[in-house]
């Protein structure tokens, strides 16, 4: 394997190189994805066909829990990725654990949200607004759900195999995307709920 | 009983129950083929569990050979129900199951592989690379693909076909008037496909981006390597919007949510926007490699270079961006408004002039040609003034006023077949033949290759011109019969002619495929064509790393410069070579994805869950695996090479 070592350790091969930028290709998809459900979103919003609208279920206190989880999170892993790039493999662990942990919590409260939602008649099925609402946060939800157990998968492999090229490579497109997910969620912040709430 | 029940055909006929029976027959016999030829180790090594670009690029041939062949016996079904006033060959019902079908199978899953299988085995070879950047991807999208087209094919034998149009257009497409599982198979099948060609798309993305040849720079690419990878740009801003939309039909269908519904505030025309918003983009996946193939040949057999080359990258990069910006020309009756719709008009009518640039350089390549009439030649030179007629209607189309005349009728019908058939489909049977002894080390017989061209553009030009004219008579289209008094049946008889021939032609290269397995010469020149790109400088049969060196280029046209000006292309010594290996897993999650859909289909959500841990599990296997490759030694190389050059 050749290795460049003038470069950090996630870009030193050739296929390392190859897989950040597919990566990035691949998120370009997913911003079409979430964006195809913002257009519907849009679309759809005013559609609550006498039903709820975003102002009459929407909470302000789980939302900013969710909001402050996240974007903790967001900022952990980027030290995660800072200690990788040290060396320093304990302290990498330590900060990617705790981005899962604060992930953990995110979801936990997203689903305290959906009951609610429910609880107060705002089901899957109950309008086109809020069929378009569930299913973009939803969306959003699996997403940090499988980036959870993403991120569990790879601090085992650091944990087991120390800072490789292919490990410290994995763990930056983990935190590409786990960023990502963060951006995605200013959006439905500012775009569904505050928007929603004035 | 009562769970076997959802699994019948609703709207059984005798031709349902005898493919039943052939389907049926016919596994058996290749499972039994298999055993009795012990063949079953060999298909696993060498195909199931294969990633070498070449191989997976001659499965998608197969498939979309396969799948010609049943959108075909759906087209002929067709044309033949309609050959005369009142015919009663099919009902109301198995017609819409038909054409619904036919546009599916024929769009995403014959042309969308071909141009696949065109992009697998040439790109890699054409930038003078050793595979895809991404190899094992490259198979997992391969066996998505291949598993969303068997899903959305056996349904209609188990529990229906869908019958609301390859647009599948709600509210039609809803629970209310789809009421078989019909539609279900088409949302989950197409998504299990589209997810596949995403990945395509991203893989042949950073190919083309990060493993050309050294000295390849952009403006040296071939003109076939550009188009896919402008196509793939597209296939990647498109095809998450089909994702989300083919969800959101899912869970209308399937979870009672309000996205296209009549009440609760759904949005019938959301689906019509949404659909376009990926469909107009798809119909340019289609015709840019196309494009891009016709490129190559022409300027093989004019025996110069491509005229305008920066012109034809420019005009594609155009195309690409106007193809996100006029989805609403397939509504304009819609009721959208006289300024909506003039603004698609407009932008519509302009991606006329890019394609016009692009035309008028394949004629400036010609002019000062020698030209040579091969049959991937003749196939070009029958597109050229065939296309254009179908880009002309298309502008008439473009014109939203005019547009309330056509729409929905056999004139748009016509027209989308004569940029599709003269545009897409005989540029695959074109590149076919220019690339078969490429793969396989000889030559198609050239007068049966002329023979198919030619009866496919007679057969063409018989089916589908008459079209145009009871078209503009008011015949509207996806009706499964009309009257007598409407004098709309000499014309379609002219039509069912047409497709006959059409179907002649078909046949006629299966069997020029047989024959010349059978006789062809075996003693052909790695280049037999003379032609001017990298994908002819290695050896036939292509070795697993295609190039024993690494190419290094300076120019458009790398290998006619070294043939004609003594470019020296292959500098150095063999090193050892880097490659991926074998890996069961693509196929493997693939076949899980197979249960997952079927059992998504019929909402049987235990099976649904159980095999969704599957498809995570295997990721996840996939994810702790430690795979670094293995490496061809010098000495291998140095043997294969020898055996290559030595005939
Ligand atoms: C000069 C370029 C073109 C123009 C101006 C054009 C214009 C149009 C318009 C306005 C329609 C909608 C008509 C209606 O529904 O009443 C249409 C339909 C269609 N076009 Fe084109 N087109 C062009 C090229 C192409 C190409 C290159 C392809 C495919 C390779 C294509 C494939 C289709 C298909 C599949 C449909 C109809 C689908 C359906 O409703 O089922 N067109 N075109
Ligand atoms: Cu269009």
């Amino acid at each position: 394997m050749k290795m460049d070592h003038s470069l950090p350790l996630e870009y030193s091969t050739e296929e390392n190189k190859l897989k950040i930028l597919g990566f990035w290709i691949f998120l370009g998809a997913e911003i079409m994805l979430f964006a195809t459900l913002f257009a519907t979103y849009f679309t759809l919003v005013g559609r609550t066909a006498g039903g709820p609208t975003g102002a009459g279920i929407f909470e302000i206190t789980p939302v900013l829990i969710e909001t402050l989880l996240l974007l903790t999170s967001s900022f952990t892993v980027g030290l995660g990725i800072h200690a990788m790039r040290l060396g320093r493999k304990k302290a990498m662990i330590g900060f990617f654990i705790t981005t899962l942990l604060l992930g953990l919590a995110f979801i936990g409260v997203e689903i305290y949200e959906f009951v609610h939602y429910v609880h107060v008649g705002a089901g899957l099925q109950t309008s086109a607004f809020t069929s378009i609402l569930l299913t973009t946060l939803g969306t959003h939800g699996i997403h940090v759900t499988i980036g959870l157990f993403w991120g569990l998968f790879i601090v085992l492999q650091v944990w087991k195999r120390g800072l490789t090229p292919q490990t410290a490579n994995k763990s930056f497109i983990f935190s590409l995307y786990w960023h990502f997910l963060d951006i995605i969620w200013i959006f439905i912040f500012s775009f569904i709920y505050l928007k929603g709430m004035m | 009983m009562d769970f076997f029940e959802r699994f019948a055909v609703p709207h059984p006929s005798f031709a349902i129950y005898a493919s039943m029976v052939a389907i049926g027959l016919t596994v058996v016999a290749v499972l039994a083929g298999l055993t009795y030829f012990k063949k079953w180790g060999y298909l696993w090594r060498e195909w199931l569990t294969t990633v070498d670009h070449k191989r997976i690029g001659i499965m998608y041939l197969i498939s979309a050979l396969l799948m010609l062949f049943r959108g075909g016996v759906d087209a002929i079904m067709m044309r033949a129900q309609l050959s005369a006033p009142d015919l009663k060959l099919l009902d109301a019902q198995h017609y819409n199951e038909i054409f619904t079908t036919h546009g599916i199978v024929m769009i995403l899953f014959m042309a969308m592989p071909f141009i696949m299988f065109f992009m697998n085995f040439v790109i890699p070879l054409q930038i003078g690379a050793r595979d895809v950047a991404f190899p094992r991807l490259n198979a997992l999208s391969f066996w998505l693909f291949f598993m969303g087209a068997m899903l959305f094919n056996i349904s209609f034998i188990i529990g229906g076909s869908p019958d609301a149009g390859w647009t599948s257009y709600f509210p039609l497409a809803g629970n209310e008037f789809s009421t078989s599982v019909g539609t279900n198979y088409y949302m989950i099948a197409i998504q299990i496909a589209g997810i596949g060609t995403l990945m395509t798309g991203i893989n042949f993305i950073t190919t083309i981006l990060k493993m050309r040849a050294p000295g390849m720079t952009l403006l040296k690419m071939p003109m076939f390597t550009w188009s896919a990878f402008i196509a793939n740009v597209i296939i990647v801003f498109a095809f998450p919007v089909l994702a989300v939309l083919l969800a959101m039909g899912t869970l209308d269908r399937q979870f009672g949510t309000n996205f296209f519904t009549m009440d609760n505030g759904g949005m019938d025309m959301l689906w019509a926007n949404i659909f376009w918003v990926w469909g107009h983009p798809e119909v340019y996946i289609l015709i840019l490699p196309a494009f891009g193939l016709y490129s190559e040949i022409i300027s093989t057999f004019a025996r110069r270079n491509l005229y305008g080359y920066k012109s034809m990258v420019g005009s594609m990069v155009l195309i690409s961006l106007l193809s996100f910006l006029v989805w609403a020309h397939h509504f304009f009756t819609m009721g959208q408004g006289a300024l909506t719709n003039s603004i698609f008009s407009i932008t519509t009518m302009a991606i006329a002039v890019p394609t016009g640039v692009k035309i008028f350089n394949w004629l400036l390549t010609l002019r000062k040609g020698k030209i040579v009439i091969t049959t991937p030649m003749l196939y070009s030179l029958l597109f050229i003034p065939l296309f254009t007629l179908g880009g002309v209607t298309g502008v008439m189309l473009a014109m939203s006023a005019a547009d309330y005349q056509y729409h929905n009728t056999m004139f748009l019908v016509a027209h989308f077949h004569n940029v599709i058939i003269p545009g897409v489909v005989f540029a695959m049977l074109a590149g076919l033949t220019y690339y078969w002894p490429k793969m396989f080390g000889f030559m198609l017989n050239e007068r049966i290759g002329k023979w198919t061209a030619w009866l496919l553009s007679i057969g063409f030009i018989l089916s589908f011109m008459p079209m145009y004219i009871t078209g503009l008579d008011g015949q509207a289209r996806r009706m499964f019969t009309y009257s007598e008094s409407t004098g709309f049946g000499p014309l379609n008889m002219v039509s069912f002619i047409g497709a006959g021939i059409m179907a002649i032609g078909f046949v006629l290269i299966v069997y020029n495929i047989y024959y010349s397995t059978r006789y062809a010469s075996r003693n052909i020149s790695n280049d037999p064509w003379d032609a001017r790109t990298l994908e002819w400088a290695t050896h036939t049969p292509v070795p697993e790393y295609n190039f024993a060196i690494t190419p290094q280029v300076n120019s458009i046209e790398a290998f006619w410069d070294m043939k004609k000006k003594g470019h020296v292309i292959f500098k150095g010594e063999y090193e050892k070579i880097h490659m991926p290996n074998n890996s069961g897993i693509p196929f493997i999650m693939s076949c899980i994805f197979f249960v997952w859909g079927f059992s998504f289909v019929f909402s049987l959500w235990i099976p649904v869950i159980v095999t969704t841990i599957g498809i995570f599990v295997c990721m996840a296997l996939r994810s702790f695996e430690n795979d670094h490759g293995r490496y061809i030694s010098v000495e291998e190389i140095e043997e294969t090479e020898t055996r290559l050059r030595g005939a």
